[in-house]
């Protein structure tokens, strides 16, 4: 079905090329190792590439909801900005503080930026780059990317300074709550698509975005999943672990020069990574919008490569949790718990249950409608 | 290029990340020697004692709660992917289980866990 339609800036081709050369040219093992190598050159440069184009957007949009001009200096309309900061970064001095526990403090940041690689590496970004494509996809992101809290909690215990302190426990309390929510908005599809492999769930979503597909019940996941992934990522009205106002910085206070940095980079991939989990289980992924049947559109729909609809539905959710951001003020420690375990958990379980009505009785858009999807 | 295998090159791609990031900036990055550099930030005046101390509990149940999902989750995460095929028995049983499960939160709830002193 895929295949019928012309695609001609997929990277499909150039990947099966370089695939069969390698391997026609030189022993397996060596062909193995170089594909390794650049796999994890385009994860390095994806992942900088993609922190940087955040933090300049977060920069830019975030002025003009406020009404400046934000960073206009570097650059036309200051788009290098990002990069005259990560290039200052890399040149601060990294303090080192007394009375700190050494080890746990310089290991820190090395939980927080891999897990966030981890769960990075596990993203369908486009048909064939989709590089850890495990059967148990969504487990593996929920289990992995929960390895981040203990770079948090490393780094606030191991400070030994109250505002880390308070931040670090704030956010673990914060963070494994909403952990929860996530978890189960995302088991919410694993029932309505059977599966939870990210490909095979994308491949099912062709016709009918799964947002559409279980209607009631997949909206109010899709709702909890974006709440709940605002909160895990210290966000928004939820950035009480790390409020300037009260905190300094929360747990990266005595922190300084690029281990600031890579807590930095985590936060803004952990953005990116929710909304694009969100993307590729509620919104189709990188599948272009196609209609049944109207052959001449799809076709037109699947002109546009696959990467470029990934990226564009991440960039509209990035866009929600931003707006977002600037919109509500910043909640309690009492109220920001009293939403996970009094609402959104309850409403989560019997959300689960609805849909499993919704299923076993037939009444998703596709039991429903089968000739339009 | 099976997944684990590209599972352990994102790994080790992360830990790169992390040291050759540290490294360059060992290398590039000014250092000078100052004994007030050494002191905690915190607010500017000297600090008041450790900060590795008892803390609040509520965070600590907060904690055990989610114990008690979390490993839920596990056993509902198998589960969801067969309830096609298990049909209304499946309903059932999950139904049984949510409502113990629920009779726990509602037990914290009532004790006043879920209440911030």
């Amino acid at each position: 079905m895929l295949s019928n339609y012309s695609q001609p800036l997929e990277f499909t081709k150039l990947l099966g090329w370089l695939d069969t050369t390698l391997k026609a040219n030189m022993p397996e093992v060596w062909a193995n190792l170089i594909e390794f190598v650049i796999v994890a050159v385009a994860f390095l440069t994806a992942y900088a590439v993609i922190a940087l184009i955040l933090i300049y957007a977060e920069r830019k949009i975030t002025a003009f909801f406020q009404a400046r001009f934000g960073p206009n200096r570097v650059g036309k309309y200051g788009i290098f900005q990002s990069v005259a900061d990560m290039i200052k970064i890399l040149l601060k001095e990294i303090i080192h503080i007394n009375n700190v526990d050494k080890f746990l403090f310089y290991a820190a940041p090395f939980f927080m930026i891999v897990a966030s690689m981890l769960t990075f590496g596990a993203i369908p970004f486009g048909k064939m780059l989709h590089a850890v494509d495990f059967n148990i996809g969504v487990l593996y992101v929920t289990a992995v990317s929960s390895l981040g809290i203990i770079g948090v909690l490393l780094a606030g215990w191991s400070s030994n300074n109250k505002y880390s302190m308070i931040g670090a426990m704030r956010s673990g309390a914060q963070f494994v709550s909403y952990e929860l929510s996530a978890g189960f908005a995302l088991m919410t599809i694993v029932v309505l698509t059977g599966t939870m492999s990210f490909s095979e769930m994308i491949a099912k979503q062709e016709f009918c975005w799964n947002i559409f597909n279980g209607h009631i019940s997949s909206i109010v996941a899709f709702v909890i999943y974006l709440i709940s992934g605002h909160a895990e990522t210290n966000r928004g009205p939820f950035d009480l672990p790390e409020a300037e106002s009260e905190l300094t910085a929360g747990y990266h206070t005595e922190y300084s020069g690029l281990q600031f940095g890579f807590f930095y980079l985590a936060e803004y991939l952990n953005m990116f990574i929710i909304a694009s989990i969100a993307t590729t289980v509620f919104l189709g992924g990188w599948m272009p919008i196609q209609i049944h049947g109207l052959d001449i559109f799809n076709q037109f729909m699947w002109y546009i490569p696959s990467y470029v609809w990934f990226f564009g539905k991440t960039a509209v959710l990035i866009f929600l949790s931003l707006w977002v951001r600037w919109s509500f003020p910043r909640l309690r420690i009492d109220q920001l718990l009293n939403l996970e375990w009094k609402y959104l958990l309850p409403i989560n379980l019997v959300n689960i249950l609805v849909m499993v009505i919704l299923v076993l009785s037939g009444l998703t858009l596709t039991d429903l409608f089968p000739s339009l999807f | 290029m099976s997944s684990l295998s590209l599972f352990l090159v994102v790994l080790l791609t992360g830990l790169t990340l992390v040291i050759a990031g540290l490294g360059i900036a060992i290398l590039l990055a000014p250092s000078s020697f100052n004994l007030q550099k050494g002191e905690p930030y915190e607010c500017g005046i000297p600090t008041h004692g450790t900060s590795w101390m008892q803390f609040k509990v509520g965070y600590y149940l907060y904690a055990i709660l989610y114990l008690m999902f979390d490993v839920e989750a596990i056993f509902l995460f198998p589960w969801s992917t067969v309830v096609r095929d298990l049909g209304v028995q499946g309903l059932y049983s999950i139904v049984f289980f949510i409502v113990i499960l629920g009779l726990g939160l509602a037990y914290a709830w009532k004790k006043g866990v879920l209440k911030w002193m």
